[in-house]
């Protein structure tokens, strides 16, 4: 999940443009293409694209759109809306190009019989790497009506002008024609004549304006469907058997009692032991008769000895940046810095557990799935069923949360393994325990850095080596003439490291770096008896984020302090997807529970072109709340690979008393590309509030999450030593 | 081992053959076809299957289906009479408080149970009415203002 770029893979399947055709009804439909380097869009802010009307092969086109004889536009994507908004931004960026009120828009969205192959939805692309592709497809069918209009109305195209789905012809205003005419009764596939260009800031009339979410009315009725929500008749419901541990091995299983159950079906095959009922809760409660004798869990690894394991197992280390000369750093530095920070494991929690439907019809597979990324799910499915991709169809309804845990699809494929050992439609629904087992936690870290200031109060030597959280986000961000960032492991990898499966959690890796980094920029500031904005202004030449972090310190009101301030105030900056963040916190401390009360943040950030404000605000907003738990109380316990927090009594999700004010302000950008806004506030949430702690308190956090007892051990240590800074 | 448990859902009289110990949020989703009322934990913790019982907000995961013989269960698809919505239902649209929205008609009913015990809150008084119910998307600011529309709308116009 990290920044790469979309390219399409050879030999994945689209469906055929027979199929398509076969789908649709008469009216425009167009092709779009995605060209070979889609690197130059985010650096350039080109769009290399080729728009082809006619696909040369299935496999030839990624993203399609239909124009109908009512005017109304379908469009198909392989992105899926899991709360991130993209089902009211996507359409709104259409309706932009192609000149048509935004709820003329329809969207299919993951669906893989219909929507073109999608790598997945994650890494706050939808918008900054897909959208430009999206909206050179609204440009281009724009163009083909234009075109077609010309010869209705037997005027030149220079002379035509497109408003709210309807032609006109600009020197006789009653002369004009709707899209919904022009595509009328006809099947038509055209070659562009003219490229497609995208609409200037000026010109816009929907894009930049705040709209509400679509799916709204849907969600407060109760009539959206998630992949739990859908019925077919002779379905049975699965409860899958798991083990004990990470590392336990099934050694036998004695299913006779549960077997003797009325209705109850048994399957047991390698690796997959479930049992299975017309309703639910009789299944689950079947699956305790079960008995079950599992080796011990090889592991000896706990919540409290990871981090010294992460610290001297073995991993190769890549260079990810270096600059100047790292001795010569070391030599000019004055007042050296060294510390080591620790970041916890924690769960994704989306409140959908895990689901899946699987129906087969003949030998053809129906998966509707809670995934991030349908045709992943396709591809994992075919593969362990053995079926041609072609021969499964997945299809995504709403999904209930993701947050980089729903890219993979174990249950997707337990629903279709047991759909076919059944001969029934199955549904698997994973329970909250399963789903802390199950998932693929941001992996705990460790980031070492070695730093100094020269005789100036200057930060001559920045020496960063982060260990298994990944290297995104580790972008040093402030000017420093000798620097060095290292990385071991990945935020997903490599395998044998971990006690359990790890993987992509909210802009993965971000967290962690910007933690570390802006907890140890803090630190130098006290070295240098500097105020902790003042000292990075000093150090940021960057135009973007010197915009970003004057932007917040004027908003919030910020009167500069040296050292322990006492009252509260932390700052911290981040850039993640091509966006820039400064946020300022504030927080009180309670020193005999060690409790940390957040009562102000404010974010700002520089987004480029923003497509939805509203959507991008509700994005900021969720990431400041959600940040709050992995910074002050998520973490994951375990022990031998059994996973000590498996339901919500123990694992804590921030709540609505944890609110604190919230303030966000986006940054006009409108003539830059747009960037991602799903993950970019999130990442500086743990670093903002230890800097906060650190000026009401003189403590300094080195550990997340800042949970009550890590904070009163601090406070203590302080004490004794103290106070820092 | 089934017994007829009969009570009135969404408004309709209703009468099941049911294993009466049978938590209520599996037999709204499969025999009676209600999916609105959401399983997030199946211990209490979170909130996403409450329904209404008696115009008090309860978590189905954790209450036997003969727990509600003779009382009146209100779910999400039923709070709406009508084509128009409830101002709880109208005021979520409007603030965006919502985003995956799984946890919404859990948040929706728990409010609407808040809202007739304290018709006229804080803000304040909307956070503690709340805290026990989990939205993981982060959207808490938004449901907190909701809900505040709500009750002013509620005050003003005649719809419970």
């Amino acid at each position: 999940m990290s920044t790469s770029s979309i390219s399409r893979p050879a030999g994945r399947h689209s469906p055929s443009r027979r199929d398509f055709l076969k789908n649709c009804a008469s009216g425009l439909m167009l092709w779009i293409v995605i060209g070979p380097n889609l690197d130059a869009v985010e650096s350039e802010g080109t769009f290399p694209v080729t728009i082809k009307m006619r696909p040369k092969d299935a496999a030839d086109f990624n993203a399609f759109l239909r124009i109908g004889e009512d005017g109304r536009v379908t469009c198909f994507t392989g992105k899926i809306e899991m709360g991130q908004g993209p089902i009211t931004s996507l359409p709104q960026m259409l309706a932009e190009e192609l000149d048509v009120a935004v709820d003329d828009v329809d969207i299919v969205m993951g669906d893989t019989d219909l929507c073109p192959y999608d790598e997945g939805t994650w890494g706050s692309m939808t918008t900054r790497i897909f959208g430009p592709q999206w909206r050179a497809a609204g440009s281009a069918a724009r163009g083909v009506l234009l075109e077609l209009a010309s010869e209705a109305l037997l005027v030149p195209v220079s002379q035509l002008t497109t408003q709210l789905g309807v032609v006109t012809d600009t020197k006789d205003p009653s002369r004009h024609i709707t899209y919904g005419q022009l595509t009328k009764g006809k099947q038509i596939e055209r070659q562009l004549t003219i490229p497609p260009t995208l609409k200037k800031t000026g010109e816009f009339k929907v894009v930049g304006k705040p709209l509400l979410r679509r799916d709204a009315r849907e969600k407060v009725t109760g009539t959206a469907k998630y992949a739990g929500d859908i019925r077919i008749p002779g379905m049975l419901y699965a409860h899958v058997l798991r083990p004990p541990a990470h590392g336990a091995k099934l050694l036998r299983v004695d299913s006779s009692a549960a077997r003797a159950i009325d209705g109850i079906v048994v399957v047991e095959e390698p690796g997959l032991v479930a049992v299975l009922h017309a309703l639910p809760d009789v299944a689950e409660n079947a699956l305790g008769k079960l008995q079950a004798v599992y080796t011990p869990s090889p592991s000896q690894l706990d919540d409290k000895n990871i981090y010294s394991h992460l610290e001297h197992v073995t991993s190769p280390t890549r260079v990810i940046v270096q600059k100047g000369d790292l001795a010569a750093g070391r030599a000019k530095t004055a007042k050296p810095l060294e510390t080591t920070y620790l970041n916890a494991y924690v769960a994704h929690a989306a409140m959908e557990t895990h689901t899946a439907l699987a129906r087969f019809e003949g030998d053809k597979l129906t998966v509707w799935a809670s995934t991030q990324n349908p045709f992943g799910a396709r591809a994992e499915i075919a593969h362990v069923l053995g079926l041609p991709e072609l021969q499964v169809r997945v299809i995504t309804p709403y999904v209930g949360g993701g947050f980089g845990g729903k890219a993979m699809n174990l249950q997707a494929v337990e629903a279709a393994r047991l759909a076919k050992a059944t001969g029934r439609p199955v549904q698997v629904m994973w329970t909250r325990e399963e789903e802390f087992f199950n998932d693929t936690f941001r992996p705990a870290a460790v980031v070492k850095i070695q730093a100094g200031l020269d005789d100036a109060g200057r930060i001559a030597l920045w020496d960063y080596d982060v260990r298994f959280a990944g290297d995104r986000g580790s972008d040093l961000l402030y000017d420093v003439p000798h620097h060095r960032i290292s990385a071991e492991g990945n935020f997903n990898g490599p395998e044998g490291i971990h006690p359990f499966p790890i993987g992509a959690w909210r802009a993965p890796a971000c967290n962690t770096n910007a933690f570390a980094r802006e907890s140890h920029i803090d630190q130098l500031a006290a070295l240098a008896g500097a105020d902790p904005i003042e000292f990075r202004l000093r150090h940021v030449s960057n135009p973007r984020l010197l915009r970003v972090l004057k932007a917040a310190a004027e908003a919030w009101g910020w009167r500069p302090a040296v050292g322990v301030s006492g009252r509260g105030l932390g700052v911290a900056c981040g850039f993640d997807a091509g966006t820039y963040v400064t946020t300022i916190a504030q927080v009180a401390v309670d020193s005999l529970t060690g409790k940390i009360a957040v009562k102000r943040v404010l974010c700002v950030q520089e987004m480029g072109l923003v497509i939805n404000p509203a959507g991008a605000k509700l994005q900021m907003e969720g990431c400041i709340t959600m940040g709050l738990g992995y910074a002050l109380a998520e973490e994951i316990h375990f022990k031998a690979g059994a996973i000590l927090d498996t339901n919500f009594d123990s694992y804590e999700l921030p709540l609505f008393s944890w609110l604190p004010k919230i303030e966000t302000q986006i940054l006009p950008a409108e003539d830059s590309p747009p960037q991602g806004g799903g993950e970019p506030a999130i990442i500086v949430m743990g670093a903002v509030l230890a800097n906060a702690v650190h000026d009401a308190t003189g403590a300094r956090l080195l550990v997340l999450p800042m949970t009550p007892d890590r904070v009163k051990a601090a406070l203590q240590a302080t004490a004794k030593t103290g106070r820092t800074g | 081992m089934t017994e007829s448990v009969s009570f009135r859902l969404n408004h309709q009289p209703v009468r099941i053959q049911v294993a009466p110990d049978r938590d209520l949020l599996w037999v709204l989703r499969t025999e009676l076809a209600l999916t609105g009322p959401k399983y997030g934990c199946g211990i209490s913790q979170c909130g996403a299957c409450t329904v209404l019982v008696d115009d008090r907000p309860v978590r189905s995961c954790n209450l036997k289906v003969k727990a509600v013989e003779g009382k009146d269960v209100i779910t999400i698809e039923g709070l709406a009479r009508g084509p128009e919505l409830h101002p709880l239902q109208q005021a979520f649209i409007q603030h965006d408080a919502l985003q995956c929205g799984f946890c919404t008609p859990g948040m929706i009913l728990t409010a609407y149970g808040f809202l007739r015990k304290h018709p006229n809150p804080t803000a304040e008084e909307v956070i503690a009415g709340m805290d026990q119910n989990l939205c993981r998307c982060g959207a808490h600011l938004r449901i907190v203002q909701a809900i505040l529309t709500a009750a002013e709308a509620m005050r003003k116009g005649a719809t419970p």
